[in-house]
C-alpha cells in the first residue's frame, strides 16, 4: 500500500496535497523577519529573476508596514504571491541567502513574500497609480505569467490592454501545471482577480488566436502584439504503445488533475518516464493520488537528471521509487497499458548505450510521459518574419523582448524554452517596457 | 500621498529624516550619498578645533541574536580640518539646495564661536546645532555635556552664537542630567530656535573578563563612553515628552535616540518631535534604511488620515499625564488564547515568581496551556510581555469605563491609605499564598 489513500472528496484531496509552503502566521512572520540581516547588495535579491528588494520587504514586514512590503514585492513582480509559493527558492533567493554560508537555515523568503502579499490581496489594497490612458492599444496572446505581467506593466504606463486566452482561467501553467501541493487553485485565482481589478486590463477567455486571419486582425486593431503562449503539449517520444489507453502526457494529465482534483482516476501502479521537474511532479502527484506504487524511470543516471535535487527529494518523500539507467523500449498492452518494456543503459565512451540482453518488462496500469513540452512551431510560423532559434524558441532582443517582426514582442516559456513562473513574470514585465519604448 | 516635508524652526527639508551628527556625516561624500538615497537632512559631524581620536572606539551591546541593540563610543568631534569640511558643505548644498545641511559646532571662546558660526553660514549651512551633549572626552575639556549640564553657561553660549548667527540655531542637549527641561529652558531663554535631544548617555558597555578591562579597550585601558542605539529610545522619548509638555519650553524639537524604522519616527512625532535624527541605525545598516522609513511613514499617515506632519505632531502628548491622574477603576485581566499557546509556561513562571501567582498550570490532562486565575490577576501585563507568541495573551478590559476615580480624587476625598496597616490599601484584597506553601512546590 502506498502512503496515501485515494482521495474521494475535496477534503481528502486537500489533505493528500498539503501545502509545502503554508501561509505564515504572525508569530512566524515576526520571528523570521527579525532574523533577516538586511544585507547590503543582498545576494538573495541578485538571485531573484525579478530582483525584488528582499531585505526591504522583509524589514517592512518586521516594522509592521505590510502595505509597503506588498508594494515593494509587486513593484518588481506581479506574480508576487504565486512566486512566494511556487518558485524553486532553494536554488534562487533562499539558496543565495548569506546564512547558508554558516550552515544556518536561510531566511524563508518565499513564505514571507506570500505573507506580505496575501494581506494586500485579501484587503484588495490599492498599491499603484495608473498613468492616464495614452490612446494606444496592445493585444496580448496568452494569459500566463508572461502575458499578465506584461499587461499589468503596460497598464501602469497608460496602454489599453486586451488579453486573448484560449482557456477559461488566467495564470497559464500556474493554475494548470504547477503541482497542487505548491499552491491551490483559489490562491492562484485570487491573485489574478486582484491584479485584474487593480490594473484593469481585459481578458477574453476561451478565445484562442489560432489563424493567420486572427493574427492579422490583431495587427490591424492594436499598436503592438505580445506573444505569451508558452509551450505546447507533451512531445511524443515516438514510442510504440504511446496511444494506449492510460498512457498520458504529463502536462495534460496534470492539467486534468488541477481542474478536477479527486475526480481524476490514477492507476494502482504508475510508471513515470522522464527526469525533469515535471517528471518529479507527476510522480509525486501519482503517489498523492493514492497509487500503490510509483516508479520514476530515467534513462540516465541520477546525477544526470534535469530536475532540482529538492524536487526529487520531495518525490522520494511521498514514496516514489527512482529507477535509473533504464530506457523504455515500448509501452505494452492490449488496448490498455499493461506495462513498459525497458532496457538497461550505461555510458560507454561518453555515449548512452543499451546493455544488450538486459531487456525486461515492468507491469503497470498507467504510464505518464514526462518527456518535455513541444514548441508551437506551426502556430508561430503564421507570423511573417518571426525568427525561431535552433531549439524553436522565439528569437528576441535580450533587452526589449522585441521579436524579429517589429510589431511583435514575446517572453516566457515560448522564448526561454521553458523555465519558471518567475522568469516569465520578469521578462513579461520587461517586455512591456520594450513595447513602451517602441511605441513612444 | 500625504505631505511629509518638514520645517524645523525655518530649516526646511523634503522629509523629517535627518542624519544625526556622527560618523555617517563625517564627510561630503557620505552626506551626498545619504541625500541621494533619500535622507532629508544631515547634521554635520561636530566641527571645532579638530581632535585626535583613539583607535578602538566602539563597544556594542548584543542581546542574544540581536546585534547592536546599544552602541557605546569614545569618539570625539571631527578630526578633519575645518576648511575641508566647509568646502564639502558648500559642495553638498550646490547639489542639494532643498535638503537641510546643519552644521554641528563645538568650540570654547566667544571669539571662536563667532568665527565658526560665520564660517559655516558662509559655506551655506541651513542651520547650526550646538553640541552641548558629548558626554566623554570633550566634557573633560569643559565642552560638550559640561556645558549641557550648566544651564547658565549654556544660555551664555547660545547668546554668543545668536549675536552673529542668521540661520536657525538648534541646541543639542545631553541626557546626562536629572531634569532635561532645565537646560531646555535655558536654551529657550538664551534665544535658541530649536532643541534636539538626546545626545549619548554615559556608559560602560561591558568588561573583558579575561583581561579585566571594559570595552572598548585601548592598549589595556578604557574610559566611559556615550551610549546610543535602540536601547536608549525609551529614555529619549521620556525626555522628549518632558520638554514638549513643559510650558516654559516653547521650541520645536528634533528627536534623536534609537530611531531605526518608520514606527520609531512616528512615536517621536506623536510625542511632539518636529523631525527626527538617526545615527546608530545608519552605522549598522547604512543609508538604505531610508527605503523602509519613508513609505512606512506615508502609509501610516494615509491609514490615519493625516495630511501633513503637523497634523500628527504631539497627538500622544495629551495622553501622557501624571500618575495621580490615572483611573484606578480601570481593570484589565490577562486572557490566554488556547489555540495559539505553545505551552512554554513562561507566563506561568513570570507571574508565579515575579508577579502575583495568578496563573495556574492545568495538571494531568495532557495540556501545557496555563490558565489565568482571574481573582488573583492584578492586570500588570507581565505575562503578555513575556509570551513569545504574537497576540496570544491579551489584556481584556473588565470595567465598563463609566467609573473614574484617581489617586488625586482619593486624596482629595480622604480615602487614600495613610497608615502602615491601612485597610484602604490596594493589596488588601489580593490573595497571597502562605510563605510556607513555597516549600511544598517541587
Ligand atoms: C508540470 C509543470 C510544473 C511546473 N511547476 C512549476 C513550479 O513549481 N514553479 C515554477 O515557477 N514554474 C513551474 N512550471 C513552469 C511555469 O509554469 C512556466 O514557466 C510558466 O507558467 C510560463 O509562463 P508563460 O506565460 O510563458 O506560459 P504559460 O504559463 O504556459 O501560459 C501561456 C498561456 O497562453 C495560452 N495560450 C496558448 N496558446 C494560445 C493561443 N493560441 N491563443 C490564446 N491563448 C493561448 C495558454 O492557454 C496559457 O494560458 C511548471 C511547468 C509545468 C509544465
Ligand atoms: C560614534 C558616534 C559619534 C558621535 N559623534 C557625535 C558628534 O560629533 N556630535 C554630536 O552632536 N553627536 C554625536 N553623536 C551622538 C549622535 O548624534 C546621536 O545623538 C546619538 O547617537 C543618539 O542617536 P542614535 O540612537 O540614533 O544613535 C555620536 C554618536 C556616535 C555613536
Ligand atoms: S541574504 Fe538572507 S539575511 Fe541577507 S538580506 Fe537576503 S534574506 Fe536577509
Ligand atoms: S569598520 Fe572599517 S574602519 Fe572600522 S575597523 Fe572595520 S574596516 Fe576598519
Ligand atoms: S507564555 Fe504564551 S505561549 Fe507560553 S505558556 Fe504562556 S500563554 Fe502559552
Amino acid at each position: 500500500m502506498g502512503e496515501f489513500k485515494k482521495p474521494v472528496s475535496e477534503e481528502e484531496f486537500d489533505k493528500n496535497f498539503g501545502q509545502i509552503k503554508p501561509l505564515m502566521n504572525q508569530t512566524e512572520a515576526h520571528l523570521e523577519s527579525s532574523r533577516c540581516l538586511f544585507c547590503y547588495d543582498a545576494p538573495c535579491q541578485t538571485a531573484c529573476p525579478t530582483s525584488i528588494d528582499i531585505p526591504l520587504f522583509i524589514r517592512q514586514i518586521n516594522s509592521g508596514d505590510l502595505t509597503g512590503s506588498a508594494k515593494t514585492i509587486y513593484a518588481s513582480n506581479y506574480f508576487g504571491n504565486a512566486c512566494g509559493k511556487v518558485c524553486p527558492t532553494e536554488v534562487l533567493c533562499e539558496g543565495a541567502c548569506v546564512y547558508v554560508e554558516q550552515n544556518v537555515k536561510p531566511i524563508e523568503i518565499g513564505r514571507l513574500q506570500n505573507y506580505a502579499t496575501d494581506q494586500a490581496i485579501s484587503e484588495n489594497k490599492k498599491l499603484f497609480e495608473l498613468a492616464p490612458e495614452n490612446g494606444k492599444k496592445v493585444a496580448i496572446i496568452g494569459a500566463g505569467p508572461a502575458g499578465i505581467s506584461c499587461a499589468c506593466e503596460l497598464r501602469t504606463l497608460g496602454y489599453v490592454v486586451d488579453i486573448f486566452e484560449s482557456k477559461e482561467k488566467p495564470s497559464g501553467l500556474t493554475v494548470y501545471g504547477v503541482a497542487p501541493y505548491k499552491i491551490t487553485n483559489e490562491e492562484v485565482l485570487d491573485e489574478m482577480a486582484y491584479l485584474k481589478e487593480q490594473f484593469g486590463y481585459s481578458v477574453r477567455y476561451n478565445e484562442p488566436i489560432n489563424s493567420k486571419a486572427g493574427l492579422e486582425k490583431l495587427e490591424q486593431e492594436y499598436d503592438a502584439v505580445f506573444i505569451g503562449i508558452g509551450l505546447g503539449n507533451t512531445s511524443s517520444i515516438q514510442l510504440a504503445g504511446e496511444n494506449l489507453e492510460n498512457c498520458f502526457g504529463a502536462t495534460e494529465l496534470i492539467e486534468e488533475l488541477r481542474m478536477n482534483h479527486h475526480k481524476v482516476e490514477f492507476g494502482e501502479k504508475v510508471i513515470v518516464l522522464g527526469g525533469g521537474n515535471t517528471a518529479m511532479d507527476a510522480a509525486s502527484e501519482s503517489a498523492q493520488m493514492g497509487a500503490e506504487k510509483v516508479i520514476l524511470a530515467y534513462r540516465r543516471s541520477k546525477t544526470d537528471m534535469g530536475a532540482y535535487e529538492f524536487e526529487y527529494d520531495l518525490a522520494k518523500g511521498v514514496g516514489v521509487d527512482g529507477w535509473f539507467n533504464v530506457t523504455p523500449l515500448k509501452i505494452v498492452g492490449n488496448g490498455k497499458v499493461e506495462g513498459v518494456k525497458f532496457a538497461r543503459t550505461e555510458v560507454v565512451d561518453g555515449k548512452l548505450v543499451q546493455i544488450s540482453g538486459s531487456e525486461f518488462t515492468e507491469p503497470c496500469d498507467m504510464v505518464i510521459r514526462a518527456t518535455g513540452q513541444s514548441k508551437q512551431v506551426a502556430w508561430l510560423n503564421q507570423i511573417g518574419g518571426l525568427q525561431l532559434d535552433g531549439g524553436n524558441r522565439i528569437v528576441v532582443d535580450v533587452k526589449t523582448f522585441q521579436t524579429t517582426n517589429k510589431r511583435y514582442f514575446a517572453a516566457g516559456d515560448a522564448v526561454n524554452g521553458g523555465m519558471e513562473v518567475v522568469n516569465a513574470a520578469a521578462d513579461g514585465k520587461q517586455a512591456a517596457r520594450g513595447i513602451h519604448d517602441f511605441l513612444s | 500621498m500625504p505631505d511629509i516635508s518638514s520645517n524645523l524652526a525655518g530649516i526646511k527639508s523634503p522629509n523629517p529624516f535627518w542624519l544625526a551628527s556622527a560618523p555617517p556625516t563625517n564627510s561630503g561624500y557620505q552626506v551626498m550619498k545619504a541625500f541621494d538615497a533619500g535622507w532629508g537632512g544631515a547634521v554635520w559631524k561636530t566641527l571645532g578645533v579638530p581632535v585626535v581620536n583613539v583607535s578602538s572606539r566602539y563597544g556594542g551591546v548584543n542581546y542574544r541574536d540581536s546585534r547592536l541593540i546599544g552602541l557605546n563610543n569614545i569618539e570625539l568631534i571631527t578630526d578633519r580640518p575645518l576648511k575641508d569640511n566647509l568646502h564639502e558643505i558648500e559642495e553638498v548644498k550646490k547639489y542639494f539646495p532643498d535638503h537641510a545641511v546643519v552644521a554641528s559646532l563645538m568650540v570654547e571662546s566667544r571669539a571662536e564661536w563667532h568665527q565658526i558660526v560665520k564660517d559655516v553660514e558662509n559655506a551655506g549651512a541651513d542651520g547650526i546645532e550646538l553640541n552641548f551633549g558629548c558626554p566623554h572626552g570633550m566634557c573633560e575639556r569643559g565642552m560638550g555635556s559640561a556645558v549641557g549640564q550648566e544651564p547658565e553657561v549654556l544660555k551664555t553660549i547660545v547668546g554668543w552664537v545668536k549675536e552673529v548667527s542668521t540661520v536657525p540655531v538648534i541646541v543639542k542637549l545631553t541626557p546626562n542630567i536629572s531634569d532635561i527641561t532645565v537646560p531646555a529652558q535655558a536654551a529657550d531663554e538664551g534665544g535658541g530656535d530649536a532643541i534636539s535631544l538626546i545626545n549619548t548617555i554615559q556608559s560602560l558597555v561591558g568588561v573583558d573578563i579575561d583581561n579585566f578591562v571594559p570595552y572598548p579597550v585601548v592598549d589595556g585601558k578604557s574610559t566611559h563612553g556615550g551610549y546610543c542605539g535602540p536601547a536608549v529610545k525609551p529614555i529619549a522619548l521620556n525626555m522628549l515628552k518632558n520638554c514638549a509638555q513643559h510650558t516654559n519650553v516653547n521650541l520645536p524639537i528634533s528627536g534623536i535616540g534609537g530611531i531605526e524604522n518608520w514606527r520609531d519616527a512616528v512615536e517621536y512625532i506623536l510625542l511632539g518631535a518636529t523631525n527626527v535624527q538617526v545615527c546608530t541605525a545608519v552605522m549598522h545598516f547604512g543609508f538604505g534604511i531610508i527605503r523602509e522609513m519613508i513609505p512606512g511613514l506615508e502609509n501610516y499617515m494615509v491609514e490615519k488620515g493625516f495630511d501633513s506632519l503637523e497634523d500628527m505632531r504631539g497627538k500622544a502628548l495629551g495622553n501622557v499625564t501624571n500618575w495621580e491622574n490615572l483611573n484606578l477603576k480601570h481593570k484589565v485581566i490577562a486572557d490566554i488564547d488556547e489555540e495559539k499557546c505553545i505551552g512554554c509556561q513562561l507566563c506561568y513562571i513570570a507571574c508565579e515568581d515575579g508577579a502575583h501567582q495568578a496563573i495556574g498550570l492545568t495538571e494531568n490532562n495532557g495540556t501545557r496551556v496555563p490558565h489565568i486565575i482571574e481573582d488573583n490577576c492584578v492586570g500588570c501585563n507581565l505575562c503578555s510581555i513575556v509570551c513569545p507568541v504574537e497576540d496570544c495573551i491579551t489584556m481584556v478590559r473588565k470595567d465598563d469605563g463609566t467609573e473614574v476615580v484617581t489617586w488625586k480624587d482619593r486624596q482629595e476625598e480622604g480615602s487614600a491609605p495613610t497608615t502602615f496597616n491601612d485597610d484602604r490599601a490596594g493589596g488588601i484584597g489580593h490573595w497571597v499564598p502562605e510563605p510556607k506553601d513555597a516549600l511544598n512546590k517541587k
